[in-house]
This record gives C-alpha cells, structure tokens and sequence, in this order.
C-alpha cells in the first residue's frame, strides 16, 4: 500500500431525474488495498462504481482514478480497469472461449490466443472452452466473468456484489483469487451485502441514501461504531427476548443460534437491560466485544431499505 | 483513435451470434425466396390469354393477316367481334373483354397509299401491370403481321415508319408499369426488409440482455461498435441479391444489360444505408419491440412511396419529397436503368450520390444518438 491512492475522488455526486442517488461522495482507495462498499440496495454503491469506471457521467465532484481524470479521461481509464457488473453481462450465445477472445480484442491485446490459453487453464476450463456461456452454473458464470475482466491485466477491479447468489465454496474459491490478486498489487473495490465478504476487505464504506456513513478499517469499524454488547445464554430464549424487549435499552438485538447478542451505544442502559435476564433459570449474561456483525445491524437499523424511498439504481439507467 | 482489432472483436462477435441465432439466419435467406415466390408466381405479372373484342370495320386480307397473328400470339384470346364502338366500350368497361381492337375503315388502301392508318388499341389498364404485356407485344404482333406486305409495297413507302400507326388507349389508368420492374423492385424491397430489421436490435438486445454494460467498460469506440456490428450482414445482403439476381435471369428470364461495377457500387452502399438506417433504429428503441415497431414504420413508405408499388411521377410533390429521402427510391431507380436499360456510372450518377448522402447522414445521426455511458 504505497504511493498515491489509486481512487482519489471528492464530491462525486450523481442525480438521476433530480433524484441525488450519490451525494458528494469522497473516496479514498490505496493501491493493493481490498476497500468494501456496504450499504442497503438502492444507497449508491452501484452508482459509485459505475462513476469511478466511466460508465456514468458525475453531475459533480472532482478527483482521480489511476491518476487519471475521473472527468475526461475515462477512454485511459477504461484500459486499465476491470470491472464485473451486478449481473452476468457476458454472451450467452458464444462460447466460453469465444467470450473471452472477444473481451482481449476489445483491448487489443496482442497475443489473444494466448491470453485466452493462460485465462481458461487458470479457470480450469481448458477441456470446456466450447461451452456456450449462457450454459454455465452460477460459480462458473461468476469465475468466468472475474476471468473477463481480469483478462488485460488491469491494475483496477472493480466488483459490484460479485458472489451474489454463489454458493459458499465458490464464494471462498472466489476470494482466494481477490486475495491473490491483491498480493500482486492489484487493488479492488468491492460492493456486497455479505457479512463474510466484509471481513475479507481491508477497509469498509458503509453507505446510506447516497451518502457515506462511516469509513474505516475493517477491524475499527466496531470502535467507531462505539457499542457495547452482551452475550446471553438461556434454556428459555423466548422468554429472554420478551423480557429484553419490555426493558428496551438496546439498539440491537440478534440471535446467535443458541444465544442473544445485544448491543447498544448507551452503556448503562445495556447493562440495565442485561440485569433484566439475569435472574432467568440457567442464563448467563457475557460482556463481549461488539462485532462488525452487531455494528452492521445497527448501521442497517438507522438506515432502512432504500428501495422504499424509490432510491433503486441497480435496473436501466 | 479507431483501433481495428476492437472492429474485429465486434465484427466477430456479431458473426458467432448470427451463426448461431439459426431461425434469425433462415429468415434472412427464406425471406428472398418466399417474396421471389410470391411476387413472381403467385402474381402472375406477365398475363397471357387476355380477353379480347375486335371490330372490324375494313376485312381484307391485312386485316385477317393482323387477326391470325394476335390469336397466334399467347397475349390475346379474341373472344368477340363487335359492330361498333359503343358496344365495344361497355364489354371493356364491363370487364368482359380487357382489350378491345379496332381496325378503321379503309384500312387496307390508306395502308397501301401511304396515310398510315390508325388502329386502335384500347386497354383495360385499371390494373396497369397485367395490361402492360399486351400492349408492349401489341406493337411487335402488327410489325410481324405486316411484314410480309411491306415487303410489296412501292419503295417510296419504305421510309423506315411503318405504314401503319397503332394508337394505345390505357384506359382508366394512364400510367402503365412494365411487368419487367417488379423482380429488380423486390431486390431493393428484400434488402430495406431484412438489412433493417437486423440492425434495428443490434443495441436494444445488448441492453435488454445487459451486455451493454460490460461491452461500455471496455475502451470500446461508438464507430467501433458501429462498424464491428453492421460489416456482417453485408454478406447476407450479397447472398440474398445472388438469389434474387439469380431467379431473375433463370426463372423470369429478366436480362442484366448493365454492367456490375456501377450496380455493385450502388448494391454495396444500399446495403451499407438500409444497415445504418437499422443501426439508428437500435440507438433509439428502448427495447427489441419498439425496434419491430419502428422498423415496421419505415418499411411502409419503402414499399409505397419509393416507385416499387405506385409510379413514382404520378405521386403527389410531398409523398415524392418523402420518397427521395428514402435509400430504396434511389436504388430501385439504378438497378431498373442498370438491369433493363444498361445504364452506366455515367447515367445512375444522380441516384448514387443521393445513397452516399443519406448514409453518411445516417451514420454520422447514430454516432451522436449513441450513448458511451448508461445515463
């Protein structure tokens, strides 16, 4: 992580018919750095990423990508980027290694067959380059699609909730890559809703109504979040929540499987609402350090769903 | 910049998908072959056995000579022989008879003095193709009946003109299409058809399908794209302009007089305006159906206003002010000049640059409607 910052943006703002879905946004990426974007659908974090790339014209703001002109030289910024949309954008009419040639002649890569080679062995797709894409399981479509875009090299990815709807093995197949990317310098911008990709990033946006919350290392975000939290443990869980509930005090309240985590920016009023459930037949009350789990919920909590305030920018535009 | 291996990324792409979008591809072929089929067979634009009345108001031996020929003729079926004209009139406008003959009183001396006598060709043109045949052999029928008699006459006479003077009524419709424009008519038509409606979705089915998207943030150019999306199916419009030149010569016996390099030229920017016009289409269509719906807006004028189906003099100054905006007008005007009249550069001339005009419009419309952002 040296050198200038591979993002350096200030007040990217971005409306769409007079809606501000992006509002003077600030962004700071170092380069290798793995930087997740959180928030709830419709916040932005698209929008964002989309500005960043080219993809959309900001309505304001200012700053660089690659120490290029976020304004007017997206063409140059372009070539040095990858970015992997939210939805499976590539042909599924073509073959995988149709797609994938036609993705490394649109950087006029010299050496495509080769290229393509390399990519598909990497993949471990060598034996089903004929394959139609459309034809793929999810994890493949996903794998395939960080193999496009990574195809020229860029020193740039940028990821809009890459493993959504993957499963789990694929999902961490998929981040061993990020990581190793990320070892060779490659720097990466991620949005995600999944409290399991968070913790792979090293430093965590979380966006609300187009605006930024809170911006911090994974691990202080916690701190800076400033909860406290229990853990409570009881043969008679249902009775717990309802005597927590009646206490109040809290600002979250989440189920751990066989446990209660509460959790809440005023101390005392937690502890309060813990001496609630003590005397409950075989419970057991723990303080705990909060969690990025417990920080997240309560982030969400403040800022509910986007799409019930009409703020959905995934579809058209 | 223009970089050619980004035309060749698109330009190859494109090919793939047509490849394998197979109904797409059959339509593309079938279309010439069902429209060949229908305008050439199924509307016979060639009759034969036209009905036909005579009045004969002078019967020598010219006379019964001219008769034996029509009838020898496939053209005319002689099916009756009025006392005058009146009655003659009413079997025409009755629709009994689609012809009606009339040889003069006298015919035979005046033939032989020299006054060059009239006959009288009256033509049912109400539908002007089918009356076209005849009345264009009509002339050559009464050049062959006569021949053998022109051959006696005194010499002074033979002043190149025929001693005679057929005088053509197309009645009800003055204006009388040769049934030789319809075949090099319906290339101009297959062409607009499909080149147009598969351009009209080149963009709107990467937006639906979302691969706009990850096609923009590549550094990929709008002429790019352009050029990469439209440059494969000119081989289709050469393919579908082989059947359809094809049939012409084998099937309807239709002549090429011209030469190919002033059809080729005007062939291959036709082609390149009609998969502009197409490409414009898919800039503005939000989806593939507003595509269908356009391009289905354009076909209209194509077919009614460019001279395929109405003479293009008779219409009116506006619809021929539309129709000159139109690629198809100018095309079907060159290959008509180029197939059956064996125009040269020098003659298509003024309908070529027109082509050039319209496309380089065409293009240069696209490329400001094409957007390089998804705002």
């Amino acid at each position: 992580m040296n050198g200038a910052p591979v993002i350096d943006v200030k007040g990217l703002t971005k409306k769409f018919s007079g809606r501000t879905v992006v509002d003077h946004f600030d962004l700071r990426v170092p380069r290798g750095a793995i930087y997740g974007f959180l928030g709830p659908n419709g916040s932005g974090k698209t929008t964002t990423i989309r500005m960043v790339c080219g993809l959309l014209k900001p309505d304001g703001g200012a700053g660089t990508v690659l120490g290029l002109d976020v304004l007017k030289d997206s063409d140059k910024i372009k070539e040095r980027v990858g970015y992997m949309t939210q939805r499976f954008s590539l042909y599924g009419d073509l073959s995988i290694r149709e797609n994938l040639e036609f993705v490394a002649r649109l950087y006029s890569l010299s050496d495509v067959r080769d290229r393509v080679d390399a990519s598909l062995k990497a993949l471990g797709l060598a034996d089903r380059a004929k394959q139609l894409a459309g034809t793929l399981s999810g994890g493949w479509k996903q794998r395939l699609a960080l193999a496009a875009c990574m195809i020229h090299e860029p020193e740039l990815l940028l990821l809009d909730e890459p493993t959504a709807g993957v499963d789990p093995k694929a999902r961490r197949d998929f981040w061993d890559a990020i990581r190793d990317y990320a070892a060779e310098g490659v720097t990466t911008l991620v949005s995600t809703h999944y409290m399991d990709e968070a913790v792979q990033c090293d430093r965590i946006a979380f966006i609300a109504y187009g605006k930024k919350l809170i911006d911090a290392r994974t691990a202080d975000i916690p701190g800076e979040v400033g909860l406290s939290a229990r853990r409570i443990e009881a043969p008679a869980l249902d009775e717990a929540t309802r005597r927590l509930k009646l206490a109040g005090g809290y600002d979250v309240l989440a189920r751990f499987g066989a446990a209660i985590h509460i959790a809440g920016r005023d101390a005392a009023a937690l502890a309060a609402a813990a001496k609630s459930v003590e005397d409950l037949p075989g419970a057991e009350v723990d303080i705990i350090d909060a969690g990025l789990e417990e920080a997240f919920i309560y982030l969400m909590t403040g800022a509910t769903d986007n799409f019930a305030n009409g703020l959905d920018t995934r579809v058209g535009a | 910049m223009i970089s050619l291996s980004r035309i060749k990324a698109v330009f190859l792409k494109e090919l793939v998908q047509m490849r394998r979008d197979r109904p797409t591809f059959a339509i593309m072929i079938m279309v010439p072959i069902m429209q060949l089929t229908l305008f050439g067979f199924a509307i016979d634009t060639d009759p034969r056995n036209m009905p036909t009345a005579v009045e004969l108001r002078d019967e020598g031996p010219l006379t019964r000579s001219l008769l034996a020929s029509l009838a020898q003729s496939d053209y005319f079926r002689i099916v009756r022989r009025v006392a005058n004209e009146s009655e003659g009139e009413r079997l025409l406008r009755s629709g009994a008879v689609s012809f009606l003959i009339v040889i003069p009183e006298h015919f035979e001396r005046d033939f032989v003095r020299g006054d060059r006598p009239q006959i009288l060709i009256a033509a049912d043109a109400s539908d002007p193709v089918a009356a076209a045949g005849p009345i264009a052999a009509a002339n050559e029928i009464a050049r062959r009946a006569f021949a053998p008699e022109l051959d006696r006459l005194p010499r002074r006479l033979r002043t190149g003109l025929p001693p005679y003077e057929a005088v053509i009524h197309r009645q009800y419709n003055p204006a009388g299409e040769t049934s030789m424009n319809i075949v090099p008519g319906l290339l101009g038509i297959i062409l607009t058809m499909t080149l147009i409606m598969i351009t009209s979705i080149a963009l709107t089915r990467e937006v639906e399908r979302g691969t706009i998207e990850a096609l923009l943030s590549t550094p990929v150019r709008a002429s790019e794209i352009m050029i990469g999306k439209t440059t494969p199916y000119i081989m289709i419009g050469f393919v579908q302009t082989a059947i359809v030149l094809a049939a012409a010569r084998l099937i309807f016996g239709i002549p090429f007089l011209g030469g190919p390099a002033p059809f080729f030229a005007a062939l291959f920017m036709f082609i390149f305006a009609n998969l502009m016009l197409g490409y414009l289409i898919s800039t503005v269509a939000k989806t593939q159906m507003q595509a269908m719906q356009m391009t289905f807006f354009v076909f209209l004028p194509s077919i009614l206003l460019s001279g395929f189906m109405f003479p293009f003099a008779a219409m009116p100054a506006w619809a021929r002010a539309i129709g000159e905006c139109l690629p198809i007008t100018h095309f079907l005007r060159i290959v008509r000049e180029v197939m059956l009249k064996g125009a040269g550069f020098a003659e298509i001339s003024g309908d070529l640059w027109p082509i050039a005009i319209i496309l380089a419009v065409l293009a240069g419309l696209s490329l400001a409607r094409f957007r390089r952002t998804l705002d």
